[in-house]
């Protein structure tokens, strides 16, 4: 066999956008952000240099984690249209490349954050992709209704990552950051799931919508945002907060409930009629209410470095 | 031998393009890594292999 013809034999040879694209780079945005606004509130100021090297292992961890579900994923993502292009399901990189990746990338990421910041953030980060990619990704997506609310711990981690590199510990303001992203999550993709008729049925997934039916779902949706709300608000009290973030929060968390209210008030027969336009303002404004809360506390960071605030 | 630019050979490059951005940039932040960790030790020659109190902030030079 000659090389033109081994090379003819392969249908697709990958390119490097194709392993980028592994990395899931749109969810790795808001790792960053938040990763970076967590890293930002601390007491502790890193030198910056050593926050942008920390801020790209984190983001890389993440990659990684999105590397090691496309791989475990490939035949469920297969089935569904949203994921159906992803690099592993279209043939465009192979599994086993995607694990070698992912894997790869996984213990580079955790060894350079701990050299570069300390080994407690790089503990962090190795939980958070293990609990993406194995109890998250391989144990409970497929087995519970509540997988939105496991993989939402997940993508909570990155600020509390952050915060955890400048100080070395965890402490409130970290773990409140945390629940701010935890408690969100729900609400946001049950409100998509709501008015989204998703194709997870076919490839087995159990979603809140089907598993429990859409009042049921409604009922969570609220229970959750009420629950975000204190906690948002709570955040504001601690160091991490200020009152741009005070002013902020309330006036988003009670926009939220009200919408999550409105939900909850609704029926199928309602939603119907008007096309599910509370639910899809509802989801809107989620990806709004958390680039906000963070865009806030990032906002009382610099007021506080310039001294404008105590 | 192949002289016609086949498209996998352009899929390839950027492959191997990328990868080397990659490992430049890599060594760029353990070269940047490496410059500010060394900084932020201190007065490092100070007690380099003998004490050299000279180089030590708030320390006389004995007589």
């Amino acid at each position: 066999m000659t090389d033109a013809t081994s090379i003819m034999d392969r249908e697709y040879e990958a390119q490097f956008g194709d392993y980028f694209a592994l990395l899931k780079p749109r969810v790795m945005t808001l790792v960053v952000f938040t990763a970076f606004v967590g890293m930002l509130v601390a007491p502790v100021s890193l030198h910056p240099f050593v926050g942008f090297c920390a801020i790209l292992f984190i983001a890389v961890g993440g990659g990684a984690s999105g590397a090691l579900n496309m791989w475990w994923d490939a035949d469920i993502d297969a089935v569904m249209r949203r994921t159906a292009k992803r690099p592993v399901p279209s043939g465009r990189v192979g599994g086993d490349e995607a694990l070698g990746i992912g894997l790869a990338l996984s213990g580079f990421s955790v060894v350079m954050l701990g050299l570069s910041t300390n080994w407690a953030a790089a503990a962090l980060l190795a939980f958070t992709i293990f609990f993406y990619a194995v109890v998250y990704s391989m144990w409970l997506k497929r087995s519970t209704p509540q997988n939105i609310v496991i993989g939402g711990a997940a993508g909570a981690f990155p600020p509390m990552i952050g915060w955890v590199a400048a100080t070395g510990s965890v402490s409130l303001e970290s773990i409140l950051m945390f629940a701010l992203i935890f408690l969100w999550t729900p609400p946001h993709f049950w409100a998509l799931a709501l008015f989204m008729r998703s194709d997870y049925d076919d490839a087995g997934v159990p979603m809140l919508t089907v598993t429990h039916g859409r009042p049921s779902t409604r009922r969570h949706i609220l229970a959750y945002t009420v629950i975000l709300a204190a906690f948002a608000i709570w955040l504001g009290f601690t160091s991490a907060g200020g009152p741009v973030y005070l002013i902020a929060a309330i006036g988003l968390n009670a926009w939220f409930v009200k919408g999550a209210w409105e939900i909850f008030r609704r029926n199928e027969e309602i939603a119907e009629t008007d096309n599910y336009s509370v639910e899809k303002r509802f989801f809107k404004f989620s990806l709004l209410y958390l680039f906000l809360h963070f865009g806030a506390l990032l906002a009382d960071a610099v007021l506080r470095t310039a001294g404008v605030i105590g | 031998m192949i002289r016609a630019e086949h498209e996998i050979h352009q899929r390839r490059r950027s492959r191997n393009i990328g990868l080397g951005i990659v490992l430049v940039g890599f060594i760029a932040i353990v070269f940047g890594l490496t410059v500010v960790k060394v900084q932020q030790l201190g007065a490092v020659q100070g007690f380099d292999h003998v004490v050299r109190p000279e180089l030590l902030p708030g320390e006389e030079a004995p007589n």
